[in-house]
C-alpha cells in the first residue's frame, strides 16, 4: 500500500506501529487511534465550513447577479476568515430570564448533532469513521438531535418569537422525518444491509437510477430537515425576526450558523453516499484516493443544487409545508416502499439479471411518480378557486376634462 | 463489534469540545458590559407583554401524534428491509401488507382532518 494511493490508511498503519513500538498495550493504542480519528474528522468537517460559507455566498451572489465577496484575498477567499475573527470578538449578550444551562447547551448541540453524522460517512474505500452495521438507523437517530437543539434554543430564550420559531421547527422537522426514513428504507432494502459502506459497495448502478423517486423524496425531505429556504419557517425574518436564535449573539449565534452550513453539506454528502454511489467511480478500486475525489465531487454537486434551490424559491406557508409532506411525500413514500419490496422479491425469486432489475425498478418508480402527479393534478382541478375580480377596480383617475 | 461503539462513544464525548472550546475562548476575547436595556428581551424594541410561554395551537399536537405513529412503525421496518433477501415470500407480503395498513392509517387521519392546518 503506497502512501500516495491511500494516505489515510498509511498514516494509521505507521502511527499504530509507532505507538506499539513505544510499548503501549493494544487496548490503549486502539483507544488513542480512535480518539485521534474523531479529532481529525471533526476538525476537517469544521474547517470545511469556512470554505462552504465562502462558496455559498459566492454562488448565491451569482444566482442574484451580484459578485459576492471579492475584496479580501483572491476571489474573496479570505473573507470568511475575517468574519470568523470578527465574530470571535463580539459580545455575548445573555438576556434576562433565560434558562442558563439549556441556553448554553443549544448552540453546542446544534453543531455536534451534525458532527455525529460524519462518524458513519465513508470518505473513500476503507476510510470511514466507523462502519456500523446499523449505520442508517444511527443516521436517523443522530439526525434527530438537531431538532432538539433548536427546541432547546427556542424554549430557553425567554422570547415569544424564539418560542414560535421552535414550535414551527418541531412541527416541520418531525414531519419530514417520516419521508426521510421511508426514502432511506429503499436503499437499505435494495442493498440488504444497513451499513453505509455496505450500501456504497452494493451500488453497481447508482440508486439514483434504480430508484429516482426515493432519491427525490430524500432530497426534498433533507431540504426541509436543514431548514433553509423554501422551508426556513423557523427563522422567517419577515414574521418572527430571527426565530429560535434571536436572543443569541457572538459566537453562540455563530455556532448555529456553522451547524446550519455543515448540516447542508452533510445531507449533500449523505445523498452522494446513498444515491450517487459515494466513492465509486472509474479507477477508485485500484487507486483509493481517487474515490475521495469522486465522493467530494458528488457531494459538492448536490450542495450546488441545495444552494440553487435556496436562492431561487420563495418561502412556503406552514400549511403548504405540512400538506406537501403529509399529503404528497408520505403517501408516495409508502407506496414506493411496497412497490419496491414486491418488485425486488419477484426479481429475486425469478433470478433475473441485474440489468432487468434496474430497469423494472426504474419503470415502477417512473409509473408511481406519474400516477402521483396525475392525482395531484386531478385534485387541483377540482379544488374551488377564488375567481379573479372582473370589474375594474377603483383607482385614482384624472377628472375627465370637458372640452369646450 | 464493540470497538465500533467505542468510536461512537468517543465521538459523543469529544464532539462537544469542537463547538464548546471556541465559544469559551470567544467568551474571554469578547467584551462583557451588560446593562438593563441591552439585556432586555428583544421583541422589536417595545417592552414585552405577558408571559413568554404562550399557549400554542392544538395542531402541533395533532402532527406530533401522527408523526409518533409513523416513526415508531417505521422503526419496525428496518429489520425487515435488512433481511429482505432471506425472507420467504410470505414474510415479504406481510411486510408489504403492514405498510399498506400504515397507508390506510394515513388516509384515515387525512379524512378525519388531522392533517389540516386551520
Amino acid at each position: 500500500m503506497s502512501f500516495f494511493s491511500d494516505p489515510v490508511n498509511s498514516i494509521i498503519h505507521w502511527l499504530r506501529n509507532l505507538l506499539i513500538g513505544w510499548g503501549l498495550s493494544t487496548g490503549w493504542v486502539t483507544l488513542i487511534m480512535k480518539a485521534l480519528g474523531v479529532m481529525v474528522l471533526s476538525t476537517v468537517a469544521l474547517l470545511l465550513v469556512i470554505f462552504l460559507i465562502w462558496l455559498e455566498r459566492k454562488l448565491a451572489a451569482r444566482f442574484q447577479q451580484r459578485l459576492g465577496p471579492n475584496r479580501v484575498g483572491p476571489y474573496g477567499l479570505i473573507q470568511p476568515i475575517a468574519d470568523v475573527i470578527k465574530i470571535f470578538t463580539k459580545e455575548h449578550i445573555t438576556p434576562f430570564g433565560v434558562n442558563g444551562f439549556l441556553y448554553n447547551l443549544a448552540p453546542l448541540l446544534s453543531v455536534s448533532a451534525v458532527l455525529f453524522l460524519w462518524a458513519v460517512i465513508p470518505l473513500y474505500k476503507g476510510v470511514v469513521g466507523v462502519d456500523l452495521n446499523v449505520g442508517v438507523l444511527y443516521l436517523v437517530a443522530a439526525g434527530a438531535l438537531g431538532t432538539l437543539a433548536i427546541l432547546l434554543a427556542g424554549w430557553s430564550s425567554n422570547n415569544k418569537y424564539a418560542l414560535v420559531g421552535a414550535f414551527r421547527t418541531v412541527a416541520q422537522m418531525v414531519s419530514y422525518e417520516v419521508p426521510t426514513v421511508l426514502a432511506l428504507l429503499v436503499p437499505v432494502l435494495l442493498a440488504g444491509t444497513m451499513s453505509v459502506s455496505g450500501i456504497v459497495e452494493q451500488q453497481r448502478v447508482i440508486y439514483l437510477i434504480v430508484s429516482p423517486v426515493a432519491a427525490l423524496l430524500f432530497f426534498l425531505a433533507s431540504l426541509a430537515e436543514i431548514g433553509r429556504t423554501p422551508f426556513d419557517l423557523m427563522e422567517a425574518e419577515s414574521e418572527i425576526v430571527a426565530g429560535f436564535h434571536i436572543e443569541y449573539s457572538g459566537l453562540k449565534f455563530g455556532m448555529f450558523y456553522v451547524g446550519e452550513f455543515l448540516h447542508a453539506f452533510t445531507v449533500s454528502a449523505l445523498f452522494a453516499v446513498l444515491f450517487l454511489g459515494g466513492w465509486r467511480g472509474w479507477g477508485a478500486e485500484a487507486f483509493p484516493l481517487l474515490g475521495l475525489v469522486y465522493f467530494m465531487a458528488k457531494a459538492f454537486l448536490v450542495y450546488f443544487l441545495v444552494v440553487w434551490v435556496r436562492s431561487t424559491l420563495p418561502r412556503v406557508r406552514i400549511d403548504q409545508m405540512l400538506n406537501f409532506n403529509w399529503k404528497f411525500l408520505t403517501p408516495v413514500g409508502l407506496i414506493l416502499l411496497v412497490a419496491t419490496a414486491v418488485v425486488q422479491k419477484i426479481i429475486l425469486v425469478s433470478g433475473a439479471s441485474y440489468g432487468v432489475m434496474v430497469l423494472s425498478h426504474l419503470v415502477v418508480n417512473v409509473l408511481i411518480l406519474w400516477v402521483a402527479f396525475w392525482i395531484v393534478k386531478m385534485r387541483e382541478a377540482r379544488r374551488p378557486r377564488r375567481q379573479p375580480v372582473a370589474q375594474p377596480r377603483p383607482v385614482a383617475r384624472p377628472p375627465e376634462v370637458t372640452r369646450v | 463489534m464493540l470497538e465500533n461503539w467505542i468510536y461512537i462513544g468517543l465521538f459523543l464525548l469529544l464532539a462537544w469540545i469542537f463547538p464548546g472550546g471556541p465559544i469559551l475562548i470567544a467568551r474571554f476575547l469578547s467584551p462583557h458590559r451588560p446593562d438593563a436595556v441591552k439585556n432586555d428581551v428583544y421583541e422589536c424594541g417595545v417592552e414585552t407583554v405577558g408571559e413568554t410561554w404562550v399557549q400554542f395551537k392544538v395542531q402541533y399536537y395533532n402532527f406530533a401524534l401522527t408523526f409518533l405513529i409513523f416513526d415508531v412503525e417505521m422503526a419496525f421496518l428496518f429489520p425487515w428491509a435488512v433481511s429482505f433477501d432471506k425472507l420467504p415470500l410470505f414474510g415479504v407480503f406481510s411486510g408489504a401488507f403492514f405498510v399498506l395498513i400504515l397507508f390506510a392509517e394515513l388516509l384515515a387521519a387525512w379524512r378525519k382532518g388531522a392533517l389540516e392546518w386551520a
